[in-house]
């Protein structure tokens, strides 16, 4: 499936190995959370990257004290219409202070994008035959901004103001 | 077969829609055509609306041209085929409270 | 008369270019979108929330756009716009509702980017009007205006539009998010039946802050407003609610459609688990990010400045001859007209319910009146209530004999606000996609059978709200006299309740009986009526009061005596 970076279709190092298959040592893999939590210990020492894999209902608190084991979080989003992924990734990022790579899984569609971003994810897994120009276009025709994105400080990012994304 | 002709048959349907571009509402007509008037629409016995409506869902959506579509029951009233709930009816006419407004005003 | 320099009115929040640059990106956003439907880039189904949070949504006979106004308040300008695309892309009227918005009925999809565009023009825009994103902030129609004023709920109403507009974390919400505040002694905003209420007031310091009413709400399980904090500073202001949107956004339900609104998070969680949860939320974000900064507030209140009163004398000769000489304005001037905080002027109600008309339609030519005199009475400002009527917030005394005989020659001039000719009508089955019944025809034959102003004023305050199904959108359930329509094997019934109240005293009505015919329901009401009027002490006790002092039993009888 193409892997949205940046506005851009990007590679995608990563691959999500279903729960059941065996684990790759040797390249950056997602497993999922259920499985993270029934095999963690089978993760000692591996040298290769590894991602994790949330449910939409998985809220950031579960994963909080194993974030450091994580180069990747992929939220999923069931239906675009579930929105939770966003109060996730902010809740990752603002509150357990994540800087790894989030990516949003599932259903999600352009429009959404610049609020993905936004909240601090960095990739999207978008479904086979999407438009890229629907992607790019999304960063870049919405240039104001109303409240504070994960890097403002200041109180005046209250404001309404010209965003500095995409 | 015109819609009188079939509607004596007993329970009938009319498959509706809103067309895409202007919400218009929408009958499926003879020969799969949409039509603007109900007086035009086919009507179909109640075992062969859901095959026709499936196809008329399948087309409308791969052409772009309607969305919620679904079928709707037609009773006779005095020899004319007429929508059987007064929703359908307020949707082939127009709202009851602007008689110059809708359908009902062309 | 009292013209002001144009571009410099009175009560609006002026756009800079930053706004006008984001409503325009905005519309260039909408119109590829449009574009991307028709070409079968996106999916109904994708393509729904993003026209829902355009305000665009599909009804039986077309599609319906909702224009935002935000918190009520407008200028002549924009009303005049909104009568021009009345004209030129609809039949020729508006709907005004509720949520103190504008709908048209008859618009086409293909012509909504074009709108959007014309709205824009005049700083205006149909953005989460719809969809499951914070809709537009509701307030007092006579904020800046009331005697009872104690916070002009504008500032803050503004301050929610910008923070809530494109919330990112915000916009795909568990359910719709509707949010009121009112600043005033009394309620006129019904804070208690909106997910989240706020009752700005001040300290013994006279520093704003806000009480957090959450979880009202009517449809199928009504709830009213539970306080979850009594006293947030302004400063957390924006704090606070994000933190309760993050709460709702994270635990509210998914999975039923009817138990997603915050209403019925509160009530599953606990108050007391659901205030943990946005207290722990909030004691995180607070701090120097989330702070809503005095001058940002300062900022926003230059916007709100008092429009140039003169200061004529509180006692206006032409009115008080203009009363003795004219019995049906008197009439109109004691029941249409406030009190305004400054002296010599007062606030008035345009009713847009004439008897046997449609609640809440005016068409575009009553709309290019009400900007006239807008522009000539008050400062070229005007707003919209949530009970559907249009005030001109600030009329010179001296004034308002004139203009509410312009008024009266347009059919505006009914005087019954907030008696039983006010009724609140949903636009029911002969719009709505959703309706079980028809509102319109019941609210026009009620509202007929009262027509005599005198008798109205007799009966006195009553409201009667009636909405086509139980999504409420009429508030039924906090009518003084509520009606649902029902369908009973495809024919239109009628629940009548008793007893609700939209005010901070907020009641849910109870159901008096079985439901019954269009016909019934009109005898219904006024038998009803005739027992209040048979039971009350005396022309001081309200309808409602009599209702609370007897109880339904004489009112059951009657109306059920028959069967
Ligand atoms: C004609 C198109 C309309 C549709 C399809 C529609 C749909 C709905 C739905 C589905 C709800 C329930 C949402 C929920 O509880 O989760 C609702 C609530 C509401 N609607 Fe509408 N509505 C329409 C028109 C109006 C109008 C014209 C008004 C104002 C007169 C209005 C005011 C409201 C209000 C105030 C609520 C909130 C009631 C509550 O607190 O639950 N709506 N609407
Ligand atoms: S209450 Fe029901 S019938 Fe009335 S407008 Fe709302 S959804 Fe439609």
């Amino acid at each position: 499936m193409p892997l949205i970076e940046n506005g851009r279709i990007g590679e995608d190092a990563w691959s999500f190995i279903p729960d059941g298959e065996p684990v790759p040592n040797d390249r950056p893999v997602i497993i999922s959370f259920e499985r993270w939590q029934a095999e963690r210990d089978s993760f000692e020492g591996r040298n290769a990257r590894l991602g994790v894999r949330l449910k939409s209902g998985t809220l950031a608190g579960a994963i909080a004290a194993d974030l450091d084991r994580f180069s990747l979080v992929a939220l999923e989003f069931p239906k675009f219409r579930d929105g939770r992924g966003f109060s996730t990734a902010r809740e990752l990022r603002e509150r357990y202070g994540y800087t790894g790579e989030i990516r949003a899984v599932g259903h999600v569609i352009p429009d959404q994008y610049l609020f993905l971003v936004r909240t601090g994810f960095t990739s999207v897994e978008a479904p086979e035959g999407t438009n890229p120009d629907s992607w790019a276009n999304a960063l870049k025709e919405i240039t104001i901004a109303f409240q504070p994105s994960l890097d403002d400080t200041a109180p005046l990012s209250l404001l309404r103001r010209k965003l500095k994304v995409g | 077969m015109s819609a009188k002709d079939r509607s004596k048959e007993g329970s009938m349907k009319a498959i509706t829609a809103n067309r895409l571009r202007d919400g218009e509402v929408v009958f499926l007509g003879e020969g799969g055509r949409w039509v603007e008037s109900f007086a035009e629409a086919a009507l179909f016995q109640r075992s062969e609306a859901d095959a026709v409506l499936a196809d008329a869902k399948a087309t409308a959506e791969r052409e772009q041209f309607g969305v919620d579509i679904y079928a709707f029951e037609v009773v006779e009233e005095d020899g004319v085929p007429v929508p059987a709930t007064m929703r359908e009816r307020i949707r082939t006419a127009g709202p009851t409270v602007r008689l110059d407004l809708g359908k009902q005003a062309a | 008369m009292n013209h002001i320099a144009p571009g410099a009115r009175a009560g609006i929040y002026h756009y800079d270019e930053i706004d006008r640059q984001f409503v325009a990106e905005r519309v260039e956003q909408f119109r590829k979108q449009v574009e991307r439907r028709l070409s079968g880039e996106l999916t109904e189904e994708e393509f729904k929330p993003v026209r829902l949070m355009n305000g665009l949504y599909l009804q039986l006979h077309a599609y319906m756009l909702r224009i935002a106004v935000p918190y009520g308040v407008m200028s002549a300008t924009q009303l005049r716009k909104l009568a021009e695309i009345g004209r030129r892309y609809d039949r020729g009227y508006g709907h005004f509702t509720t949520r103190q918005n504008l709908q048209y009925n008859w618009i086409k999809l293909e012509d909504t980017p074009a709108i959007l565009h014309e709205l824009a023009e005049v700083d205006m825009h149909a953005l989460q009007t719809s969809g499951n994103c914070v809709r537009n902030v509701t307030t007092d129609p006579f904020v800046g205006a009331a005697r009872d004023e104690v916070v002009d709920g504008r500032v803050y109403a503004e301050i929610l539009r910008q923070w809530t507009t494109m919330h990112p974390e915000f916009t795909y919400l568990p359910r719709k998010f509707k949010i009121a505040i009112s600043g005033a002694e009394s309620d006129r905003a019904a804070v208690r039946i909106h997910d989240v209420g706020l009752l700005a007031r001040r300290n013994d310091k006279g520093e704003a802050g806000f009480s957090f009413y959450v979880g009202g709400g009517l449809g199928r399980s009504p709830f009213v407003g539970k306080l979850v904090r009594e006293w947030v500073a302004e400063e957390d202001f924006v704090a606070y609610l994000e933190a309760i949107l993050r709460v709702y956004n994270q635990y509210g339900r998914r999975d039923n459609i009817y138990k997603a609104r915050i209403k019925i998070l509160v009530h599953e969680l606990g108050l007391e688990k659901f205030t943990q949860e946005v207290e722990e939320e909030f004691a995180r974000l607070r701090g120097p990010k989330y702070r809503l900064d005095p001058e940002i507030v300062e900022g926003v209140r230059q916007h709100f400045a008092p429009p140039p009163f003169e200061e004529p004398p509180d006692h206006s000769e032409a009115l008080e001859r203009a009363k003795a000489s004219d019995p049906a304005f008197a009439n109109w001037l004691a029941v249409n007209v406030a009190e305004h905080k400054a002296p010599g002027y007062a606030i008035a109600t345009i009713s847009l319910k004439p008897a046997g008309g449609i609640p809440g339609d005016a068409t575009c030519d009553q709309m290019d009146l009400v900007a006239d005199l807008a522009e000539r009475h008050s400062f070229g400002e005007l707003r919209v209530t949530h009970v559907q009527n249009l005030v001109l917030a600030h009329v010179k005394k001296d004034e308002l004999y004139d203009l509410w005989k312009q008024l009266d020659a347009a059919e505006l001039g009914s005087a019954n606000a907030g008696l039983i000719g006010d009724i609140i009508a949903c636009p029911g089955l002969d719009y709505c996609a959703l309706a079980n019944a028809r509102s319109i025809p019941l609210a026009q034959a009620i509202s007929a059978r009262f027509a005599d102003p005198v008798r109205q004023r007799t009966i006195g305050e009553l409201g009667i709200k009636i909405s086509g199904c139980i999504n409420a959108c009429g508030h039924h359930h906090v009518g003084a006299i509520g009606i649902l329509g029902v369908d009973k094997k495809g024919t239109e019934y009628y629940q009548i309740t008793v007893g609700g109240d939209p005010t901070l005293t907020t009641e849910i009505g109870d159901i008096l009986g079985p439901a019954v015919t269009e016909t019934e329901a009109v005898d219904a009401i006024e038998a009803i009526v005739d027992v209040y009027l048979a039971n009350r002490t005396g022309e001081g006790e309200r309808f409602i009061d009599t209702l609370r002092r007897v109880g339904h039993a004489p009112f059951k009888e009657r109306i059920y005596a028959a069967d």
